[in-house]
């Protein structure tokens, strides 16, 4: 989608440039001989863009493109104690589509998907709006302290809210405890999804509100003073200005969150130092596949697991953007 | 985006208009106006208290990690003693690791937006066969998850024996294809064509065009995307978890985890409580200094990703 439009533009600048090229080439200016002029041209076309290019692509193929095929060609192979490697098709593909543990942790990813993302992203589009609106003052303080989570390391996000989920050290706990309640279950069987829920929660809102927070200044206020004018309330700019208006933002907000969800890692791979026996190494997908490559040197079945990971990925993100491109269509 | 907050635009006429159609409800208004505010306050504590219990339980003993409640200071002050312990323990490993980030942070920012404006301006200002296939190749690698990456990448590294240097964790950090991104759009936006057009009938060469004219006009730009590796860079976990297994190379994240593990598994030393919790306290630290001081930056940025998509 993103893509699809700077086509579109470019195309007809590219269009613009080649009239004006051909113009330029239809009287002989000079008397350079042609092959000269068409290696000139030639150069500034193709060679110096790629040339320019080169840094980013270099790294880029060493980096991404490499190990991505890489791990495309160890996830066709089998690694046996007897008899080595083998090439065995799409044999790990077919164990990953039957593999309960792959399973169990897309699940664990998807209920986040839907039950967290659209609570967080709902919170962060509320926060922006009212952030926005005329009736909050002291903006800048309330801006800077939810978006303060995200210059917090996720690695020390999910430690600290370890701690604070703690039974011993944590003060929920300790005011449990001196209203003579039991200790909130944060770190239990039942708990422990919801409370990496808040976690995840607590440390993007913010980010997420300053993306919509953003396209919301953007707007010309011009656009719904007319409406002001005319009686509408608050509530109603919203819902029927402002929110169409930054609805590109909104849908890159989901996007990143489809993403990252379902990439999820650091906060359960916290958890498990602080609560062993509850996360098992398969509690998300991401985690089942670097236990699967550095504790059990499965890296083969580890590679099909990512790219498996990769294709749940890539169609939740593919669906998402399609169903609001066609409704953006019509 | 230079709006003034709560000037009613429209000349007074429409302004008397509004103050006469907001006092009907004005009553309503206030409480209204309350109740917002309190939700915004509760949610702002919300935000803030972990990083406050953080402060406070620096300054606490172990036992009075357990003994006194989490969220007010105990009696004594114990901060600097605390700040000893982790800048001395197992022979002052945590400076080690304060350096090791700030180094990877700040050379794979450096380069990884100096690269990013190089090929988000190529993109976005010179014509060339391929062009949007080269980019829809990269903006799709966004997609690809980091596991898929980084277990190939510790492979690949392995290969050419670059696992466990520092080498290992800044040059996969210098491919940043969001940043290539953001710059192309941004240089859409901010680099007029009749610009480099009257450079080019100058004769100045593509290179010095990019160099002495658009680098200085693409300034706000490059700083977003410096600012954003900066922080991915300074924050990432799984990267350096993978490529890096000697302690001397570790970045805060990891090595932070990693005391934080020990003082899971072994009751006995319970000190490390306080060494991961002052640890962690002192991590946070650069990056929210930075945030406060270079706000507009790092706002502008996170706008332009998402304006024009």
């Amino acid at each position: 989608m993103i893509p699809s439009r700077h086509m579109a533009k470019h195309s007809q600048t590219e269009a613009i440039q080649q009239a004006i090229e051909v113009q330029e080439l239809a009287p002989p200016a000079s008397g350079l001989p042609s092959a000269l002029r068409r290696w000139r041209r030639w150069r500034q076309r193709a060679v110096i863009p790629y040339l320019f290019l080169l840094p980013f692509l270099l790294l880029f193929s060493f980096f991404i493109l490499v190990p991505l095929l890489y791990a495309l060609w160890t996830s066709f192979f089998v690694e046996r104690l007897i008899g080595g490697t083998t090439f065995v098709g799409l044999q790990n593909y077919q164990e990953v589509l039957h593999d309960g543990n792959f399973w169990e942790g897309v699940r664990n990813v998807l209920l986040l998907l839907f039950t967290q993302v659209p609570l967080m992203l709902g919170l962060a589009l509320v926060l922006a709006l009212l952030l926005d609106s005329q009736i909050v003052r002291l903006k800048t303080i309330f801006r800077l302290g939810y978006f303060l989570p995200y210059a917090i390391p996720s690695v020390i996000g999910a430690l600290l809210w370890g701690y604070l989920y703690s039974a011993h050290i944590g003060p929920f706990a300790q005011l449990a405890e001196l209203l003579h309640w039991p200790p909130p279950p944060f770190l239990t069987a039942a708990g422990l999804l919801p409370s990496i829920a808040n976690i995840l929660t607590w440390q993007w809102t913010g980010y997420n509100m300053v993306i919509l927070y953003a396209a919301l200044q953007a707007i010309p206020p011009e656009l719904y003073d007319a409406a002001r004018v005319d009686g509408a309330s608050g509530w109603e700019i919203a819902q029927r200005i402002k929110i169409p208006l930054i609805a590109p933002a909104i849908v890159l907000t989901v996007v990143f969150s489809i993403i990252g969800t379902l990439q999820l890692f650091n906060e359960p791979q916290i958890m498990t130092a602080i609560v062993p026996n509850l996360i098992q190494d398969h509690y998300t997908p991401n985690l089942y596949a670097y236990n699967l490559a550095f504790t059990n040197q499965q890296y083969n079945y580890a590679a099909a697991v990512s790219f498996g990971l990769g294709a749940v990925v890539f169609v939740f993100s593919y669906v998402f953007m399609l169903v609001t491109y066609r409704r953006g269509q019509r | 985006m230079a709006r003034i907050g709560s000037l009613p635009a429209g000349g007074p006429v429409a302004a008397t208009r509004q103050t006469s159609a907001r006092a009907v409800g004005r009553r309503s208004g206030w409480t209204l106006r309350g109740l917002v505010l309190l939700f915004l306050v509760l949610m702002l504590v919300y935000f803030v208290i972990p990083l406050f219990w953080l402060v406070v339980s620096a300054t606490k003993t172990n036992d009075e990690l357990f003994s006194t409640f989490g969220l007010w200071f105990a009696p004594d002050f114990h901060l600097l003693e605390n700040l000893h312990d982790v800048f001395t323990y197992d022979d002052g490993i945590f400076v080690t690791w304060l350096t090791n980030s700030a180094y990877y942070a700040v050379v794979s920012a450096l380069g990884a937006s100096l690269i990013a404006t190089l090929a988000g301006y190529t993109f976005a200002k010179l014509s060339f066969p391929g062009r949007e296939l080269v980019f829809a190749i990269i903006l799709g690698s966004i997609m690809v998850p980091n596991t898929a990456l980084a277990i190939p990448t510790y492979l690949v590294l392995s290969k050419v024996g670059l696992v466990n240097t520092p080498l290992a964790i800044i040059l996969p950090s210098l491919v940043t294809p969001f940043g290539v991104y953001l710059m192309r759009v941004y240089a859409e936006q901010a680099l007029p064509d009749d610009l480099l057009d009257a450079a080019r009938v100058d004769g100045a060469s593509e290179w010095r065009i990019f160099w002495s004219i658009a680098l200085r006009l693409l300034a706000p730009g490059f700083v977003t995307v410096l600012l954003l590796t900066f922080v991915g860079t300074w924050n990432n976990f799984f990267l350096p978890l993978v490529v890096t297994n000697n302690p001397a190379y570790y970045p805060l994240t990891v090595g932070l985890a990693n005391w934080n593990q020990l003082s899971q598994t072994f009751s006995g030393s319970r000190i490390l409580y306080t060494l991961v919790i002052t640890g962690s306290l002192i991590s946070v630290i650069p990056l929210m200094i930075g945030f406060l001081f270079l706000q507009r930056y790092w706002q502008s940025g996170l706008t332009f990703g998402s304006l024009r998509s």
